[in-house]
C-alpha cells in the first residue's frame, strides 16, 4: 500500500464519553446522535479506508473519497439507527453495510468505468472480507492506542520508557533486554519495569477504544477477545 | 502504519500479564478459551512449572478453590494482576486433550472408562451445587496414567453450541445441562459404529426435555457401566437375540465349560454306544 490516509486516527479525539458512542450515535435525540456518529466515524475511518483499498484494490484518494462517500450515506440514510446489538457485532454491522454500499454505489459504479483501480477482485480462497476488515480495525486500535501512549509517557517525562517499548514491541527485529539495557544505559530489571509499564497502559488504552464503540458488556467482551486474540 | 509482525507482537504484549511482584514468571503462552488465556509459568518459589490462567474476574477461582477432586485440576495461588484482571496459577497438567487420546485409543471399552472417570468430579461438582456449563473435550486433559482432569470451571452460562443442552440457551442451567453435555462426549468416544444399548444411552443423555434425561451424572455413568459390565442397561430396550447375545458375552467361561462337558458327554456315550 503505498501512501496512507492521516484522516481519522489520534488527531481524531476518540469517544470518551460512556457507556458507548454506539448508544448515542443510534439514539433519537438529535443533540446525542451528531457527536455520537462523528465519535463512530472517527473510530472507523481508517479500518474503512483501509478495507476498501485492500478488498477493493482502490486507490488511496479513491479509497479517501469512497471513505467520506460512505460516511456521508451513512448519516444521511441513517444506517447506523438500523444496528440491532443483538443480531452481532456493529464492526460486521458496518462492513456489511459497506460492501452493499461499494457494490450498489452508483457512484462507485460510474467510477469503475473510468479508472481500472476499481476492478472488483475475486477474493474467493483469499482472505474473508470479514477477517480483513477485523485485522484493519485492530490495526487502526493499535495504531490510535500507541499514539496516545506516545503522547501520555512523553507529557509525564517517561520519554526513556516508550523508547525502550519502542525498541522492543514496535521494532520490526527487537532488540535483546540486555542490549536494551546498555543501549540506555539502565538495568535489565528497569528494562523489564518499562516494558510491563508500557503493556499496561497499552492494553488499558486498547480496551478503552473498543469500550467506547461496543454497545455493551456482551459484545465489548466479545470485541475484547477478537482483538487480543 | 504497523507491520503485521508488529501488530500480533503487540497484541501478545497487551495480553501478557504483569507478574512482577509475585513468585510466578510467565514463559509462554498454551492455551487459549473463551474465559482466559493460559501460560506456561515458573514458580521461583518451589522451582516448578506451573499454568497460569488469566481472566476478568476472580469467578472461576473461587470455584475451583472449592472442589478438591482428582479429576480436578487444583489451584495453588491466585490473585489480581494491577491491570484489574486476574490470574491463578494451577498444576501444570502433562497429557492430551480428550480429543487427542480418543485419537489414538482403539479400544471402545478403555474410551468407555476414561469416560466414566470423567462423569466422577462433574458429580462430585454437583453434589457442591456446581455445574460446568461447557464439557467439552478441549476442556478435558487425560494424563500419562490415565488419570482424567476436568478443567475451565466457572463459564458464565455459554456453552459451546456443539455440546451445549437446548436449556441452556434460554439460561435455564442445571446439572442435567452437564448430561446433555457428557452424552454428546459419550457419543465421540464411542465412536462411528456405536452398539444399540450405548447409542440408547447417549440418546437419552442428550434428551431436548431435561426431564427425559439421567438425572444426574452418577446415573449416566452406572448405565455405562451395566454396558461394560453386559448387564442391561436402563435406557434401552433389548430383544430376545440381543438378550442371548448378551448372556452369551456375559457367562463367557460357563458357556465353555457346559459346552466342553456336552462334547465330553457326547464322547462318552458314542465310545460306549459302540
Amino acid at each position: 500500500m503505498d501512501a496512507d490516509t492521516q484522516i481519522g486516527g489520534h488527531n481524531a479525539r476518540f469517544p470518551e464519553t460512556r457507556p458507548s458512542a454506539i448508544s448515542a450515535a443510534v439514539s433519537d435525540d438529535q443533540a446525542r446522535r451528531g457527536p455520537g456518529q462523528e465519535a463512530m466515524i472517527a473510530a472507523y475511518w481508517k479500518p474503512v479506508y483501509r478495507y476498501i483499498r485492500i478488498r477493493w484494490r482502490c486507490s488511496n484518494e479513491d479509497a479517501k473519497d469512497l471513505t467520506q462517500s460512505f460516511f456521508t450515506a451513512a448519516i444521511e440514510k441513517s444506517f447506523f439507527a438500523g444496528y440491532d446489538a443483538r443480531k452481532g457485532t456493529f464492526r460486521t454491522f458496518l462492513r456489511v453495510c459497506l460492501d452493499r454500499f461499494l457494490s450498489n454505489g452508483r457512484k462507485f459504479a460510474s467510477r469503475q468505468k473510468r479508472s481500472s483501480d476499481f476492478v472488483v477482485i475475486d477474493v474467493a480462497g483469499a482472505e474473508s472480507p470479514e477477517d480483513i476488515f477485523e485485522r484493519e480495525w485492530t490495526r487502526s486500535v493499535f495504531e490510535d492506542a500507541v499514539d496516545e501512549l506516545r503522547a501520555n509517557f512523553q507529557s509525564r517525562g517517561r520519554r526513556v520508557a516508550f523508547a525502550v517499548f519502542e525498541r522492543y514491541d514496535l521494532a520490526e527485529s527487537p532488540a535483546s533486554y540486555d542490549e536494551l539495557a546498555r543501549e540506555f544505559g539502565v538495568t535489565s530489571t528497569a528494562v523489564t519495569n518499562y516494558l510491563a509499564a508500557a503493556r499496561r497502559e497499552l492494553r488499558k488504552l486498547v480496551l478503552d477504544r473498543v469500550r467506547s464503540v461496543t454497545s455493551g458488556d456482551p459484545e465489548f467482551r466479545r470485541e475484547a477477545r477478537a482483538i487480543l486474540k | 502504519m504497523i507491520s503485521d509482525k508488529v501488530l500480533a507482537r503487540l497484541k501478545t504484549a497487551a495480553e501478557l500479564p504483569d507478574l512482577r511482584g509475585t513468585r510466578y514468571s510467565v514463559i509462554e503462552q498454551i492455551g487459549r478459551g473463551g474465559m482466559g488465556v493460559v501460560y506456561l509459568g515458573e514458580d521461583a518459589e518451589l522451582g516448578r512449572r506451573v499454568a497460569i490462567k488469566v481472566l476478568d474476574d476472580a469467578r472461576e477461582a473461587r470455584v475451583l478453590a472449592g472442589l478438591e477432586h482428582p479429576g480436578i485440576v487444583p489451584v495453588h495461588d491466585a490473585g489480581v494482576l494491577p491491570d484489574g484482571r486476574c490470574y491463578y496459577a494451577m498444576k501444570l497438567v502433562r497429557g492430551a486433550r480428550l480429543d487427542a487420546f480418543l485419537e489414538k485409543t482403539a479400544h471402545l471399552q478403555d474410551r468407555l472408562r476414561i469416560f466414566q472417570r470423567i462423569c466422577e468430579p462433574v458429580a462430585f461438582a454437583h453434589a457442591r451445587g456446581v455445574v460446568h456449563r461447557d464439557l467439552k473435550p478441549s476442556n478435558i486433559m487425560v494424563g500419562e496414567f490415565g488419570e482424567v482432569l476436568v478443567m475451565d470451571w466457572g463459564a458464565p452460562g455459554v456453552g459451546t453450541p456443539d455440546f451445549m443442552a437446548p436449556e441452556q440457551a434460554a439460561g435455564e442451567v442445571d446439572g442435567r445441562a452437564d448430561v446433555f453435555a457428557l452424552g454428546k462426549i459419550l457419543e465421540i468416544a464411542a465412536g462411528e459404529s456405536i452398539p444399540k444399548p450405548l447409542r440408547s444411552i447417549c440418546r437419552r443423555a442428550t434428551e431436548t426435555d431435561p426431564a427425559q434425561r439421567y438425572q444426574s451424572p452418577v446415573e449416566l455413568s452406572a448405565d455405562v457401566a451395566a454396558y461394560l459390565d453386559h448387564m442391561p442397561v436402563s435406557a434401552h430396550r433389548e430383544s430376545v437375540g440381543e438378550r442371548l447375545v448378551r448372556f452369551g458375552s456375559r457367562n463367557r467361561t460357563l458357556l465353555a465349560l457346559v459346552a466342553a462337558y456336552l462334547i465330553m458327554r457326547l464322547i462318552v456315550i458314542l465310545w460306549l454306544g459302540r
